[in-house]
């Protein structure tokens, strides 16, 4: 009786992961065919990561994707971590109103959020495109930073930042010294999900820029012609990518985790 | 020195990029060639092509999370329930497709479900009929669920592993057999989960304008693409009405986040007031 | 702390390259607004070794899309590729650029035909880039019935294969043709007509597309669509498409267009524009594009140099009974809103 709940527990996972997987399988077994309708098998074939790599149009996306995301979640660090210090030393009122305001951005449809940026460049006349989309990504990654870091804030003591201007710091110096080191996890975490929110975005890129393409306004104005091999092979790329990254991170924390289970084991033993 | 001064170039990016665009759709919702006016919400709100539409979008965003709940739930309590370094392990499985593109995922159906595509290949070489799948309202629903079934899990996950062992425990000492412990004991207790999942899946699925696109083929207009057609296809012609939809939207959502915020409260409430 | 610096370093060093992608010292780039898969794209390459000049091309689904973007208040863009009531929209709303002639050379390329029409007396302010009709796209495994009218994309046998485009005038006008009116109707009941009319068709209808409609009839999965000669064209090639595939004009008469390439007002590089259009004027380009788009060329010169294959094709070059019978596209002015509206009940339906 209980092997066979096991056994439909086993299978309902094994199948959910299935419908997960088996659209990403087949776009990634797909782009090795040399044809260029994906109902039959026509041989194995790279051509499709040939014409890839040689299409101009997609290197320049792949560019202005990673360097948007690069510049836009540094810039969104540096604002976002001094605005979050700035503000949990604020009275409590303004700081409401701000936090508020700053939530805008989370809860906000992309689509809206896209369409404000759209009007806005159009209203103050800012044509350059990579331009806007980097100050519309600064933006929406701003309070990922702020709300990363806030919490880090509230747990560490407002003493030792006292504490250290009365040993004779600069209000600079005691912030590099003693606080900025206090809140780094919460930076860093700050950092990565503003870098993968840019790396991910697609409707508000789509509404806020014109003339330049990113990856997702690639791919989408491809895949608005229809099916192309290309798009698979990218897909491939794109998961091996995300998997070796995945991979990293999650082996060194189920290290960690073991280590950390034999430490306990060992005390407990003792 | 302050230390609030630090905040201060923060807040003037603020004003400029957050509030004033916000401002401006605000401006054109209530405004006609300069004019203040409610004229373009209660043409928006009394038009027989965009309520529908409306309709159609909160129908289809509906049924895409309840079909993310009663798939999602019962995975992540399975994977609450493993292990905790296997779990750990099969739940990056489960986010892993979140971190695709999601244009590429959409994509993915449209491959698979193409006429000529991989499922009918299947079927004629079984001798079977092809069918027509891609373009359809259940393609739409099929892509909206999968690109947005990782939301759901996650933080129903999250709420069971943290879930307070002992609590399950007692109800079993007390009892009470595995049906009766999960309706009355873990359901309760994780639902500020299912309600935060809920949050994730609902109001990115009513805004949704790609996905109806790709795999709808243009016949089942979401209220995503009726106000991008506001912008794209009218240009500053649909400003004024395109930001009277984004309005309603924005109403919208406020008052589902109202709900959501209360129905958190009160599950919290609720769970606590069990012990 | 080190991490931070290391980031801040690589930022500070990527920056300036990102500023390249943009504009390089000395380089001009041009900002090229056109249609998907309407450019042999490798003729810009060629350009860009040619002159120097830069390209940044961006693709766009339909007219409306384009007219969105060139009248935007800050536009980008130098050239682009309209239809013809656009154009005549363009120049009413005085949104183009005069071109300056010496520039363009090569337009002594262009047929005569295709010179001096309604929509720019002159051609003072647009070149013809390529022309053709809209007609049917059939897939003759599926169709077997000679196809000669439009009440064929209302034949409830095609249920669920039938394409239609995504674009506003072309498929509002193909209900007012098998209705039998004027596809620049000013009538609002003619209008109403055509909406009911579609709104009918619409179970019918397999999707409203815009230019995946050649992979999916490529593929077989429509009998019936909606195309312009281009795509037909594109689509039908035995080799790189299906050689099932054939083409029609229904006999009441169809659209005639013609792509015109502009220079908007608010372009800031009007020369290296007119080098880029003389450029596509050149005999040799201009045969190199229309071989690979599969449109018609207005290029005389290239038109001599092409295989029989195109010269002789009817859905290539139509022959002049056809062209008497189709009627093109004018400037609706503010009337358009009832289109649109019209449409937008028929997508919301």
């Amino acid at each position: 009786m209980k092997k066979l709940k096991s056994f439909f527990k086993g299978t309902y996972l094994a199948l959910m992961l299935l419908f997960l997987y088996a659209p990403i399988a087949v776009l990634m077994v797909f782009s090795f065919n040399d044809s260029k309708t994906m109902g039959n098998w026509k041989g194995f074939s790279l051509r499709w990561y040939e014409a890839l790599l040689s299409d101009a149009t997609l290197m320049n996306a792949l560019w202005v994707t990673l360097s948007v995301a690069i510049i836009s979640a540094t810039v969104a660090t540096v604002i976002g971590t001094f605005a979050a210090i700035g503000l949990h030393s604020m009275k409590k009122a303004p700081r409401a109103v701000v936090e508020n305001i700053s939530q805008v951005p989370v809860v906000n449809p992309d689509l809206v959020t896209g369409i404000s940026f759209m009007m806005l460049f159009a209203f103050i006349g800012l044509t350059g495109g990579y331009t806007r989309m980097l100050i519309a990504h600064i933006t929406f990654n701003i309070p990922y930073v702020i709300f990363s870091v806030l919490p880090k804030l509230r747990q560490s003591s407002n003493s030792l930042y006292e504490a250290a201007m009365d040993l004779g710091c600069t209000p600079w110096m005691a912030l590099r010294k003693v606080v900025i080191p206090d809140i780094m996890p919460g930076i860093v975490s700050g950092f990565i999900l503003a870098f993968t929110m840019s790396l991910d975005d697609f409707v508000v890129s789509w509404f806020a820029t014109d003339g330049i393409q990113n990856l997702s306004i690639y791919i989408y104005s491809i895949a608005r012609r229809g099916i192309s091999p290309k798009i698979n092979a990218l897909s491939t790329l794109m998961f091996v990518a995300v998997v070796t990254l995945l991979l990293i991170v999650n082996l060194k924390s189920i290290r960690e985790e073991r280590a950390a289970s034999i430490q306990n084991k060992k005390l407990t033993a003792r | 020195m302050k230390r609030s001064v630090f905040s201060y170039p923060y807040i003037v990016w603020m004003v400029i990029f957050i509030l004033s665009p916000m401002l401006l759709i605000v401006y054109y919702a209530f405004s006609s060639g300069g004019a203040l006016t409610f004229a373009n919400i209660r043409d928006a709100l009394s038009s027989e092509t965009y309520m529908p539409v409306l309709l159609r979008s909160v129908i289809v965003a509906l049924e895409a999370t309840a079909i993310c709940i009663a798939l999602g739930y019962p995975i992540a309590y399975l994977l609450s329930k493993m292990k905790k370094s296997t779990a750990s392990l099969v739940s990056v499985l489960f986010i892993v497709p979140m971190w695709m593109n999601f244009l590429l995922r959409t994509y993915a159906w449209q491959v698979i479900l193409d006429s000529s595509g991989i499922l009918n290949s299947w079927l004629k070489a079984f001798g079977l009929e092809p069918l027509h799948l891609l373009y359809t309202e259940g393609a739409v629903m099929l892509g909206t669920v999968y690109n947005f079934l990782p939301f759901m899990i996650l933080p129903i996950y999250t709420v069971l592993i943290k879930l307070d062992k002992s609590h399950i425990e007692a109800a079993q000492d007390l009892g009470a057999n595995g049906a009766t412990t999960f309706f009355k004991v873990v359901l309760p207790l994780s639902m500020p989960g299912v309600i935060s999942g809920i949050t994730m899946v609902f109001i990115p699925a009513i805004t949704t304008f790609a996905i109806s696109r790709l795999l709808g083929g243009g016949k089942y207009m979401l209220y995503g693409d009726l106000i991008e057609n506001q912008f794209i296809t009218l240009g500053v012609n649909g400003w004024n009405a395109g930001s009277a939809l984004s309005f309603i939207l924005l109403v919208l959502v406020v008052i589902s986040m109202v709900i959501m915020r209360r129905a958190e409260r009160e599950a919290g409430e609720e769970g606590s007031k069990l012990w | 702390m080190k991490k931070l610096a290391f980031l801040v370093a690589l930022v500070l060093a990527i920056a300036p390259l990102a500023g390249c992608g943009a504009a390089q010292e000395g380089t001009v780039t041009i900002n090229v607004l056109n249609w998907g898969d309407y450019i042999d794209e490798s003729l810009l390459e060629q350009f860009t070794e040619e002159t120097g000049i830069k390209v940044n091309y961006t693709p766009m689904a339909n007219n409306e899309e384009m007219l969105v973007k060139l009248t935007a208040t800050d536009s980008i863009y130098d050239v682009c590729f309209p239809s013809d009531y656009i154009i005549e929209k363009l120049i009413a709303d005085d949104m183009l650029h005069e071109l300056n002639k010496e520039n363009i050379p090569n337009i002594a390329n262009i047929d005569e035909r295709f010179l001096n029409l309604a929509f720019d007396p002159g051609n003072k302010y647009s070149v013809p880039y390529m022309w053709g009709t809209v007609g049917i796209l059939y897939n003759t495994t599926m169709v077997t019935e000679p196809v000669k009218s439009w009440d064929i994309l209302w034949d409830a046998k095609y249920s669920g294969q039938i394409l239609m485009y995504d674009s506003i005038r072309d498929t509002i006008g193909v209900a007012l043709m098998k209705l039998g009116y004027s596809i620049n109707t000013r009538d609002e009941q003619q209008i109403l007509d055509a909406e009911a009319a579609l709104i009918e068709q619409k179970p019918l209808v397999l999707a409203y597309l815009g230019d995946s409609i050649k992979d999916t009839m490529i593929n077989g999965g429509g009998a019936l669509a909606v195309v312009y000669s281009g795509d037909a064209m594109w689509c039908s090639d035995p080799v790189e498409g299906n050689g099932d595939l054939a083409y029609a004009v229904p006999e009441t008469g169809s659209n005639l267009w013609f792509d015109n390439i502009v220079i908007p007002k608010t372009s800031k590089h009007t020369a290296e524009a007119e080098a880029f259009i003389n450029f596509l004027c050149d005999a040799e380009v201009a045969k190199a594009n229309t071989e690979y788009i599969g449109y018609s060329t207005p290029n005389a010169a290239a038109f001599e140099m092409l295989d029989d294959s195109y010269k002789n094709n009817p859905t290539y070059n139509p022959p002049q009974e056809i062209l008497d019978k189709c009627e093109l596209y004018h400037d609706l002015g503010d009337f358009i809103n009832v289109y649109n509206a019209s449409w937008n009940r028929i997508k919301a339906g």
